[in-house]
């Protein structure tokens, strides 16, 4: 028999319930309020009361209201259909609801149970198999979706049966296995997983080798992303860290991208919604939509379920991960996630830590990227989850504890700077702050120089250091004056700008400048540096910036055309012109 | 508010705190509403039969034998066409010696919207100050504050914009509002010839701070209605939310919740975002668009209240005095609105979005040439010449008394540009310059 109780107690969201039987940490309860179920999760117990966060608002509660426990923890429902869904943070499928208005207690499947697919199996009678093995496949949107043995299933088994290829619902079962006990399990293709473990069953997960290319050149060129890493972008409101990832988010070279929108604004998503079933992907030519599984939990939204969305977002990540996919998972922003832990805490009288969050934060937060990466599966294929995370530090000062914690956690650094947005430089990624643990490793190097070009690392290294030059010269001459520093530093400064201007900054709202293909930018590069290689002559530093200027102007409007197109190839021999000027003297 | 037939009258009070006081009841349900000696209170913690109660107008002079009357619903608003052109407090009585309004009750701050209803903003909000229009451009189911010193003349230009925007209908949330302000509003409006579609929730500074908490959710569930059953464009203009999240630090501190940042709630960006995401688009064709007012300290927006506040709204405007031309003008660097790519480009003329970023890229060089001549260093002719366009953009563009048409800011910006900078300088993508440059 479940365990049953009742309200005692009410503080915001914060559920006290007398409990009549055993009740498990993280346990599932429903709360009725007159016929309405609330769901509530819960956090903490004493004696017979159990401590619940409720996933909804608790208006209208009273002392008395009947609780079910349910036995279970948060749990994700995992099948085919879920592709191009809007889930809320508990998986709630958003379309499916009715009204204009989020109804409390109104929770919506997942997907269809009763689908028909169309099943292949892949493994035989006899066989014998793993948690998370492919037993077969059916085709979610153009995903070849494998229906896997059930994480949980423990040890070795036996496929005692498996249905021929043909049509079935979800829901039917499509085979039976055998535990090393002998007792039998039938299978259809939806399982069940709680949010906040792991999902195992991988041979083992290597170090990131290979990059991803996102066509944002601030992040390939200079500080790229891998394959399965991590990532995050801190930066003061205003800075365009949404703006980011979703570029990011439109251009990355992924088969799925998992979005969790986790208490940031609504009109941010609504733009998703909007844009995303119409834009194409670049490589596929298939919508942007057709890829994407968005995780919706606004700003607005219960708070408790925004600390659960990310959760949520991660396990759907892990679940096509296990198929062999390449998944891109992006959560804006988890500062709020953070912040929803410490409205928690707080309501549970924790003693607190720095700036009142929870105590155990950074352990939390580490455990959550670590959750990424580059997976080798048991039957030889390969599968990744890429996270890159944005943080929303509080008053833009990364030394609070969210940004602090994450630095830890997460690989590459993106830091978005207040002085380039205000100067309107996009994407704002500071080029000096930034890094990319990634351009350290020596699997990253090896594989840079055989996709990019020989020795593309050390030209990463000569940009940065041009750029540094640069700002060192900048400082010299705002403290100096023009006059007063020699005219090295403003050529110094001025090939800074020219990093600055052709390559760094990229205009997300234009067609072809909104996403760079890596051979692109090798050119771009290879261009800049063979510029900023040249000696130059002047004779006076106002010489410097006009020409600079002008350089600057034409390499900006090379980013607008078609690559190699006419327009392009004609300022390519304006671009020469100009260098011939100066380098004749 | 009506009471029940059948109430229980408690007259134990065990705990009486600034804000708060408890007793012991049953049957009491979270968030609903009561009176404590016929104060207004509502119900904020429920401990097995201990039942504490946030009493609005302060606790003062209320004694343990006072009368506490519980009615059964959370706080609620009538709501008809006939909101309009009242002037109500914060628990939506009159206060303008009107009768009584009657209508549909509706529980204040009501549940969400469903992010997959909501529509995209894509209808420009024109208010003809071009430190808004141009660079700055506001969409309707947009919020967006001012974040402005007390000084600062915020009351002046919110009430201008609610009258040159065009909306069907302006609420207007006052929180901690000096009277002269209100009444300035109030005059404002009044002589706009534009009372009909005014509603007025008011907490003033002579009335509680506490109260000041239901004046958004009041305005709100008003704006609500309107936009949603008769689809008309609302534009809420609420001032000041810094006394609002005042108002919660103060309850919270009673209710011996551990402060986070600045003293205020852990909850404060939840608090904040349940008032701002009521702003949206409606499928219907109804809009709700918030413009509010966060008053800082000294222009420090690292305070957790415009700082919470910026990661929510859709931007923020700053007002700034500039010298150079002594009058306010809409600062274009701090300054943001997030929606304005929904409509520049596209509503506007397509040279806007190019336009609007070299004017604000070479305003920056300007101001890094200010900087230089403040240290005494000379100035190069396109450091002079930054400085002359900065003098003019500000006089002729950014200044708040600017009242024109979006393209003839942007034909004003052009001749600006090619008053004083080269093509080169100007680095704009050269189709667009080929069609507008002027010489």
């Amino acid at each position: 028999m479940s365990t049953h109780g009742r309200v005692v107690g009410i503080v915001a969201n914060l559920v006290t319930i007398e409990a009549d039987g055993p009740v498990a940490q993280n346990e599932i309860c429903y709360i009725d309020l007159n016929g309405t179920k609330l769901m509530a999760e819960v956090i903490k117990i004493t004696g017979s009361l159990a401590y619940a966060q409720v996933f909804e608002s608790t208006r209208g509660l009273y002392v008395g209201c009947t609780v079910e426990f349910t036995g279970r923890m948060l749990e994700v429902t995992l099948g085919p259909g879920m592709l191009s869904k809007s889930y809320d943070g508990l998986q709630n499928d958003l379309d499916a609801m009715a009204g204009v208005f989020l109804t409390r207690g109104e929770y919506t499947p997942a997907f269809d149970e009763n689908a028909v697919w169309r099943f292949a199996p892949l493994v035989r009678p006899g066989d014998t198999v793993r948690a998370a093995d492919w037993l077969g496949s059916v085709r979610e949107g153009w995903i070849e979706h494998k229906i896997m043995v059930p994480f949980d299933f423990e040890g070795a088994g036996t496929v005692v049966s498996v249905v021929p290829m043909g049509d079935y619902r979800a829901c039917d079962t499509i085979a039976v296995i055998a535990d090393a006990g002998g007792g039998e399990r039938s299978l259809n293709m939806i399982m069940r997983w709680p949010v906040k473990v792991e999902v195992r069953g991988y041979a083992d997960k290597p170090r990131p080798f290979k990059i991803m290319e996102t066509g944002v050149r601030a992040i390939d060129t200079l500080n790229p992303m891998a394959e399965g890493g991590t990532g995050f972008i801190p930066g003061p409101f205003g800075c365009g860290k949404t703006v980011l990832q979703h570029a990011i988010s439109k251009y990355a070279e992924a088969d799925l991208i998992v979005l969790v929108a986790c208490g940031e604004r609504a009109n941010e998503v609504v733009e998703i919604f909007k844009e995303f079933p119409e834009l194409d992907d670049p490589r596929t030519g298939r919508k942007l939509m057709e890829r994407t599984i968005i995780i919706c939990n606004t700003s607005n939204m219960p708070v408790a379920s925004r600390e659960a969305s990310v959760y949520t977002g991660m396990t759907i990540a892990e679940y096509y991960r296990m198929m062999g996919l390449k998944v891109l998972l992006l959560a804006d922003s988890t500062s709020r996630w953070a912040q929803a832990l410490r409205e928690m805490s707080n309501r549970m009288e924790e003693l607190p830590g720095p700036d009142a969050f929870p105590m155990d934060l950074p352990a939390i937060i580490a455990n959550f990227y670590s959750r990424a990466g580059f997976v080798n599966l048991n039957n030889g294929t390969t599968g990744s989850i890429t996270f890159i995370g944005t943080v929303s530090p509080a008053g833009g000062n990364l030394k609070e504890p969210v940004a602090e914690s994450t630095k830890k956690a997460a690989r590459c650094f993106y830091a978005l700077s207040q002085a380039r947005s205000d100067s309107k430089r996009y994407p704002a990624v500071d080029p000096i702050d930034s890094y990319s643990k990634y351009l350290e490793y020596r699997e990253v190097i090896e594989q840079l120089d055989t996709t990019v070009e020989p020795g593309w690392v050390n030209k990463v290294v000569q940009l940065k250091d041009i750029l540094l030059r640069g700002k060192e010269a900048r400082d010299q001459i705002h403290i100096l004056g023009d006059d007063g520093v020699p005219l090295d530093y403003h050529v110094a400064f001025n090939k800074a700008e020219i990093i600055d201007f052709a390559i760094l900054q990229q205009d997300a709202f234009d067609p072809i400048d909104a996403s760079t293909p890596l051979v692109r930018q090798q050119y771009m590069v290879n261009t800049v540096l063979d510029l900023c290689s040249s000696p130059f002559s002047f004779d006076d530093f106002e010489q410097v910036g006009a020409y600079f200027k002008h350089l600057i102007n034409i390499l900006r409007q090379m980013n607008y055309q078609e690559f190699m197109s006419e327009r392009f190839k004609a300022l390519e021999t304006e671009l020469a012109a100009a260098l011939s000027e100066r380098r004749a003297r | 508010m009506k009471s029940r037939v059948f109430q229980k009258i408690y007259t134990h009070i065990e705990n009486i705190t600034k804000a708060t006081c408890t007793i012991a009841a049953d049957g009491i349900t979270n968030e609903e509403m009561a009176f404590v000696a016929g104060r207004p209170a509502q119900v904020v913690k429920i401990i097995g039969n201990r039942v504490t109660l946030q009493i609005f107008p302060g606790t003062r002079g209320i004694p343990t034998d006072a009368e506490v009357v519980f009615l059964g619903t959370p706080p609620v608003l009538k709501v008809s066409d006939d909101l309009k052109g009242r002037f109500f407090n914060a628990y939506g009585s009159p206060i303008d010696n009107g009768p009584a309004v009657d209508g549909e009750e509706r529980e204040i701050g009501g549940p969400s919207v469903n992010p997959v209803r909501r529509m995209q903003p894509s209808e420009l909000i024109a208010t003809g100050i071009a430190g808004i229009d141009l660079n700055n451009t506001i969409v309707s189911g947009q919020k967006i504050p001012f974040f402005a010193d007390p000084d600062q003349p915020f009351n002046q230009v919110m009430a201008e914009v609610a009258l040159r925007a065009k909306a069907d209908i302006i609420i207007l949330g006052g929180m901690g509002m000096s009277n002269d302000d209100y009444l300035y509003y109030k005059n404002t409006f009044e002589n706009a010839g534009a009372l009909g579609r005014i509603i007025s929730f008011m907490n003033t500074t002579e009335n509680p701070p506490v109260e000041r908490l239901l004046v958004p959710d009041m305005c709100l569930t008003a704006a609500e209605y309107f936009a949603l059953d008769s689809s008309a464009r609302v534009l809420v203009l609420l001032s000041d939310m810094t006394l609002y999240a005042d108002a919660l630090s103060i309850v919270s501190n009673r209710m011996d919740q551990i402060p986070s940042k600045d003293s205020m709630p852990g909850s404060l960006y939840s608090d904040l975002a349940k008032i701002y995401e009521k702003a949206a688009q409606f499928p219907g064709g109804g809009s709700i668009t918030i413009i509010a007012v966060t008053t800082l300290s000294g222009g420090d927006i690292t305070h957790a209240i415009p700082d919470n506040t910026g990661y929510i709204t859709e931007g923020q405007l700053y007002l700034r005095r500039d010298t150079d031309i002594s009058k306010v003008i809409v600062d274009p660097f701090r300054s943001l609105s997030r929606l304005k790519q929904l409509v520049i480009g596209r509503k506007t003329r397509e040279d806007h979005p190019h336009l609007m970023n070299a004017c604000v890229r070479l305003y920056a060089d300007a101001a890094g040439a200010k900087t230089k001549l403040e240290n005494g260093f000379d100035l190069t002719d396109y450091d002079r010449r930054t400085l002359d366009f900065a003098r003019e953009y500000s006089r002729e563009l950014l200044a708040i008394d600017i009242n024109i048409e979006i393209d003839s800011m942007l034909d004003t910006a052009w001749h600006l540009l090619g008053k004083h900078f080269t093509r080169e300088e100007v680095a704009i993508k050269q189709e667009v310059m080929d069609t507008y440059w002027v010489q």
